[in-house]
């Protein structure tokens, strides 16, 4: 072939990083958590409630600083104006207003009458209190919802320590996820959750792939010890892993680029999502059966739940 | 694996043509489409509101504005049944916080009040319930003559029920006169109407037009002060002071109990007046209401009346002669814009309750354009980029790889439009998304028959066991993405929910393509080839 990314039969010792990759990536994860409370999130007016004007002004390039002392003449409180996408495209955020919808629906108005001889309105969004609180609430629940039935649906399939293994590695992905956003004060939105679901999906596609492999290797190599084995599956499973992250991050990148400013930070976290999701499965997931007692005694098989294994007779060839 | 049987095959094939048929109509305009014959599928992808531009609404009605308003007749109406002969004597009537009291002065008539009073309870025919009778209000009556009407739940909710569903009614009317291409109109959730409409290019509008209640009353101008006098002193019993819609706004002395509503109205049209040529809005009463303007303006010629929309004076003429016909003409500073928006407004009757705008989200049409150019550049190069990387990586295998990637799109695109689901810019975010991840059903494919033919497997058993032994762990991993999928779908609304949808999709497309179309592809290329040993 042309190209080969992974040559074959590689043998490198993922196990024995464990000692790194652990503390690294708990490091990682306990900073995001320090900084979500301490910083922040960044969160849009989908959670916070307020309002987002995109303009297009006539004259290009737009000057921001007039804009910007325009709407602090209308007394809006709080307004950010930065340049979005294009030279002459802006982006104005206004604070939630006191006095509740009908408050933010007066703001809106006023920013109207007071640009529309300049500028081409592209996009107006008005997110009330109660709503954005709702929208909160309901993005919680479905991350949440998402985990415990991928949790059944794994624990289903496998054994529980893999179903374990497969969740906190996906929770550390979101954690990991979630202090991108802080980090970058990336603005978290409703469409963060959709790209933190993706990347929930992803993360155990890769995550389940590997266990698939681990699981038939469980069967193949009775004997073998559970490093030993876990190295020689991620080894196995290398080439596939890595040819499938490229792809999909090729076709992201092309988005990232070309898919337009809109759904730039949904476009980058998914990117982010990726590269942690590939490098968990290796690093966290696998390793973590070892710490799960998956076989105890390092050599001695365990029993295995034949009912369950119908698609995978074992280890002699067809 | 890799046999199969002819109907399979046909299967196979007719299954890609349909998406592909599906597909067609969406690389034609409107217009060529319909000068094709009446056969070929005509139907196109729908663009959410952030691709083709539009209005997203979402409306709740205003709760203690309709406490507050129904409270006030029930006021009314316990008045006037205590004042009914026998009178029964009473003292302290008015609004309570959510309820309404009034205290009998004679406790030896207490008994007596009660019947009369707890018809005012209200029974409603609750569809909640299964057609059961829940009371609009409980009555409370203690023995020292305090009577209490508080809302019941069950009332309230059946109340805010029927009001969102007349609500919908009058807001369909409304936008269906502003000429908006399918708006979507629906109940959502207890309270909540939300309006969509695409491709409107002015939200100021279908806002003012959609969220106006547009409670049209007549009244007569209580001309015993004037309105200055009255806002100084105070307005005499039964007079209200209203503001007219001027700038700066006149404010008027009217008397508070209205002759005429807009529900007694049968029409209105605007028309030019023929001496100013300003337009005008001409109405027309039903019957009974002609009977009574007829009557009212008999009695007060001379003397001027209002006309007020949502408690602004709009016009207040003075009446010159009787009006029998029961038709009239309302003039105020109107454009033709506004005539024709207070005409459909008239037309459509008013809203129940009042509506507050909850959440808007308006997309312009050039920020659409601008994403659909965006989104389908980016997925060209996207599946451009995969394209050649899966050749450069599996060579004659990933030229298969490619067509079936190639068909799985056409599949994706053919099920959305054949779906009619809704296209939106994340929604293509999800397409892109899964031309990365669709390729890994076949990556796991291949990478296993390499696995296979390295272990010393001839080429056609390494196939086999290659797309056998790939299928559980391609189903495991795809079945957990598509969970995510379905939840999103669940939480979403517009366009996080096209995403959703493409997302689920592209699962069901990918698992397709990578195990029927792809292994086809194989299976015939082993069959002419007959390869002794693998080019992978």
């Amino acid at each position: 072939m042309l190209l080969k990314l992974v040559p074959e039969n590689t043998h490198y010792r993922f196990m024995w990083l464990r000692r790194y990759s652990f503390p690294l990536s708990a490091l990682i994860a306990v900073a995001s958590i320090v900084l979500f409370f301490t910083v922040g999130l960044n969160f849009g007016i989908d959670f916070k409630g307020g309002t987002v004007i995109e303009m297009k002004t006539n004259e290009s390039p737009a000057d921001i600083a007039q804009i910007r002392a325009d709407l602090g003449t209308l007394d809006l409180g709080d307004v950010q104006v930065q340049s979005f996408g294009g030279p002459d495209e802006v982006l104005v955020r206004i604070q939630q207003q006191d006095g509740g919808e009908p408050a933010q629906q007066a703001a809106v108005a006023k920013v109207r009458s007071s640009f529309e001889n300049r500028v081409e309105f592209r996009r107006i969004e008005v997110v009330g209190p109660r709503v954005s609180g709702e929208l909160a609430q309901a993005g919680t629940i479905a991350v949440i919802s998402a985990l415990v039935v991928i949790l059944f649906y794994i624990w289903f399939r496998f054994e529980w320590q893999f179903a374990i293994g497969a969740i906190v590695t996906t929770i550390n992905d979101i954690i990991v996820t979630v202090g991108l956003f802080v980090v970058l004060q990336l603005e978290f939105s409703l469409s963060s959750i959709a790209a933190i679901l993706t990347i929930i999906g992803y993360s155990l596609n890769d995550t389940v792939v590997v266990y698939d492999r681990i699981r038939e290797n469980l069967r193949r190599y009775k004997k073998m010890a559970l490093p030993e084995l876990l190295d020689r599956s991620i080894n196995e499973m290398l080439s596939r892993t890595v040819m499938t992250s490229v792809t999909t991050l090729l076709a992201l990148i092309a988005l990232y680029i070309f898919g337009g400013e809109v759904i730039r930070t949904f476009t980058l976290a998914m990117i982010f999502g990726i590269v942690i999701g590939t490098y968990s499965s290796i690093f966290l997931a696998a390793p973590m059966l070892i710490f799960l007692n998956l076989r105890p005694g390092g050599g001695q098989a365990k029993a295995d739940k034949e009912d369950k294994e119908e698609d995978d007779s074992a280890a002699a060839p067809a | 694996m890799l046999y199969f049987a002819r109907w399979k095959i046909a299967l196979i094939v007719l299954v890609v043509l349909a998406g592909l048929v599906s597909t067609l109509p969406n690389f034609f305009s409107t217009e060529t489409l319909r000068q094709m014959p009446d056969w070929l599928p005509k139907r196109q992808i729908v663009l959410g509101l952030d691709l083709q531009g539009g209005a997203y609404l979402l409306y709740e009605v205003d709760k203690q504005d309709y406490i507050q308003k129904r409270l006030k007749t029930l006021v009314g109406d316990i008045r006037q049944t205590l004042r009914e002969e026998p009178r029964i004597g009473y003292t302290g009537l008015g609004v309570q916080g959510q309820g309404v009291q009034v205290r009998i002065r004679d406790v030896q008539r207490i008994d007596e009040a009660r019947n009369r009073l707890s018809e005012l309870a209200n029974p409603l025919v609750s569809s909640l319930f299964g057609g059961q009778q829940v009371n609009e209000f409980t009555l409370d009556v203690s023995e020292d003559g305090l009577v209490r009407f508080t809302f019941t739940e069950e009332g309230l909710a059946q109340r805010v029920r029927s009001i969102v569903q007349q609500s919908i009614e009058v807001i369909r009317r409304r936008v269906d006169e502003l000429g908006t291409t399918e708006p979507n109109i629906q109940r959502q959730g207890e309270d909540r109407i939300l309006v969509e409409a695409p491709g409107e290019n002015d939200p100021q509008r279908l806002k003012a037009l959609v969220g106006q209640t547009a409670q049209l009353t007549f009244h007569m101008v209580d001309v015993s002060m004037s309105a200055e006098q009255a806002l100084q002193t105070r307005p005499p019993a039964g007079t209200v002071v209203m503001d007219s819609i001027d700038e700066p706004p006149i404010p008027y002395l009217l008397e508070e109990a209205p002759l005429l509503s807009g529900e007694d109205l049968v029409d209105a049209q605007v028309s030019f007046d023929q001496r100013t040529n300003e337009p005008v809005v001409n109405f027309r009463f039903n019957t009974s209401g002609a009977r009574k303007f007829a009557i009212v303006t008999q009695q007060n010629v001379g003397r001027p009346f209002a006309i007020v929309l949502d408690s602004e004076v709009i016009s207040a003429p003075v009446i010159r002669e009787p009006i029998t016909g029961g038709s009239g003409q309302i003039s105020g500073s109107f454009d033709v814009e506004s005539a024709n928006d207070l005409a459909v407004l008239l037309r459509a009757g008013a809203l129940p309750a009042k509506l507050t705008v909850v959440e808007e989200r308006s997309i312009g049409p050039g920020l659409g354009q601008d994403s659909i150019d965006a989104g389908r550049l980016a997925s060209l190069i996207g599946a451009a980029a995969v394209v050649i990387f899966m050749v450069l990586a599996y060579g004659r295998f990933g030229v298969m790889a490619d067509i079936a990637l190639t068909a799985n799109i056409l599949l994706i695109f053919g099920a959305l439009t054949f779906l009619q689901a809704t296209l939106t810019l994340p929604g293509i975010a999800g397409i892109v998304l899964t031309i990365g991840m669709a390729v890994d059903a076949n990556v796991l494919i291949f990478e296993r028959i390499r696995e296979e033919s390295r272990a010393g497997r001839s080429a056609i058993s390494a196939i086999d066991a290659g797309y056998s032994r790939a299928l559980g762990t391609i189903l495991d991993a795809n079945i957990t993405t598509l969970i995510a999928a379905v939840i999103l779908f669940q939480l979403g609304s517009g366009p996080i929910r096209g995403f959703a949808v493409t997302l689920a999709i592209g699962i069901f497309t990918t698992v397709f393509s990578a195990f029927t179309f792809s292994r086809l592809l194989v299976a015939l290329w082993v069959r002419w080839r007959r390869p002794s040993h693998l080019p992978i």
